[in-house]
């Protein structure tokens, strides 16, 4: 069960985390709370992985540069396939997807030539070809995601 | 504006998390060798400049009951993509939203956007609703449902091989 407070900095403070010397004391001064209930609170939303983290969001190539790839994997090799992939450093996120393109990869690297490098490896490695699909361009103003909690 | 090591350096400690401790800031000064004035002075001109979009509580949406994730795609008329995909990405249920090239003939879709629901239903009238505001743009779309997560390392570890 989650408290108020528990509620109010999930949905509060995804974003204008104070950039204080005491941000938890700020926040539970916003909120009439003491600063012990607050960092215990955010304690126990991360212990229970309820949030993955608080800290800085960075948009997709502001650092480095990125590309989601699709794969078209045959079912019975998705997994020996899919531990190749996850395999490269390069390699963050690797989701299996119901599609016809049922593997699907973001590679992040230092500048471009790596990426294409990684890519190229991985369509050799695998033998398999390799839908490149970057970011040309990002519609979201992340203004946090609107959490309902009410009966979390 | 252009990041520099020291950037990066807070960049990445911070990946993980701020730390839970009274002054998180000098915590990481502690760890980094720098001051938290230095430190919280160089968070706040990378957000000024969009190089960090906002700094806040990262929620799990799956650990909090958004159990239905779908990749929605949609094949935007060339012209209108700008327009409709920013009215697409104020959507309050849409997560991340991006244009992305097509790739003819076996990929056709030019725009992609999270959806995220507590219920099947809930996702396929958050489609819905998508599908009312492209209207005739629409030349097509398909919805991804991920069946496995094989990996999510997030940003912490490709970062360290990104800055090498």
């Amino acid at each position: 069960m989650l408290t108020h407070l528990h509620k109010q900095l999930l949905n509060d403070y995804q974003h204008d985390f104070p950039l204080s010397a005491r941000p938890y004391q700020d926040i539970a001064d916003e909120l009439g709370v003491t600063e012990n209930e607050v960092l215990t609170a955010f304690t126990e939303l991360n212990t229970k992985q309820l949030i993955s983290r608080i800290g800085p969001v960075i948009p997709p190539n502001h650092i480095g540069v990125s590309a989601l790839v699709a794969m078209s994997v045959p079912e019975q090799q998705l997994q020996a396939i899919a531990d190749k992939i996850s395999a490269y450093p390069e390699v963050n996120h690797n989701y299996e997807r119901e599609h016809l393109f049922n593997l699907w990869f973001v590679v992040i690297a230092s500048d471009a030539e790596h990426l294409f490098d990684v890519i190229n490896e991985i369509e050799r490695e695998t033998s398999l070809k390799a839908l490149r699909l970057p970011m040309l361009d990002d519609f979201f103003i992340d203004l946090g995601f609107k959490l309902d909690l009410t009966n979390a | 504006m252009m990041v520099d090591e020291t950037d990066r350096k807070i960049i990445q400690a911070t990946q993980a998390g701020l730390p839970l401790t009274t002054q998180p800031y000098q915590t990481l000064a502690d760890q980094l060798a720098l001051t938290a004035e230095e430190i919280m002075q160089r968070l706040s001109a990378m957000k000024n400049s969009g190089i960090i979009r906002r700094i806040g509580a990262v929620p799990n949406h799956y650990k909090l009951g958004y159990r239905f994730n779908g990749m929605t795609v949609w094949n935007i008329v060339d012209e209108m993509i700008d327009e409709l995909g920013q009215k697409v990405g104020q959507l309050d249920f849409v997560s991340h939203c991006y244009q992305r090239p097509r790739k003819l003939p076996e990929w056709p879709y030019n725009l992609f956007a999270m959806v995220h629901g507590k219920s099947q239903d809930e996702v396929d009238l958050q489609i819905r609703k998508i599908s009312e505001l492209l209207s005739d743009n629409n030349l097509g779309c398909d919805v991804l449902y991920s069946t496995k997560i094989l990996k999510k390392t997030g940003f912490r570890s490709a970062m360290q091989h990104a800055t090498d």
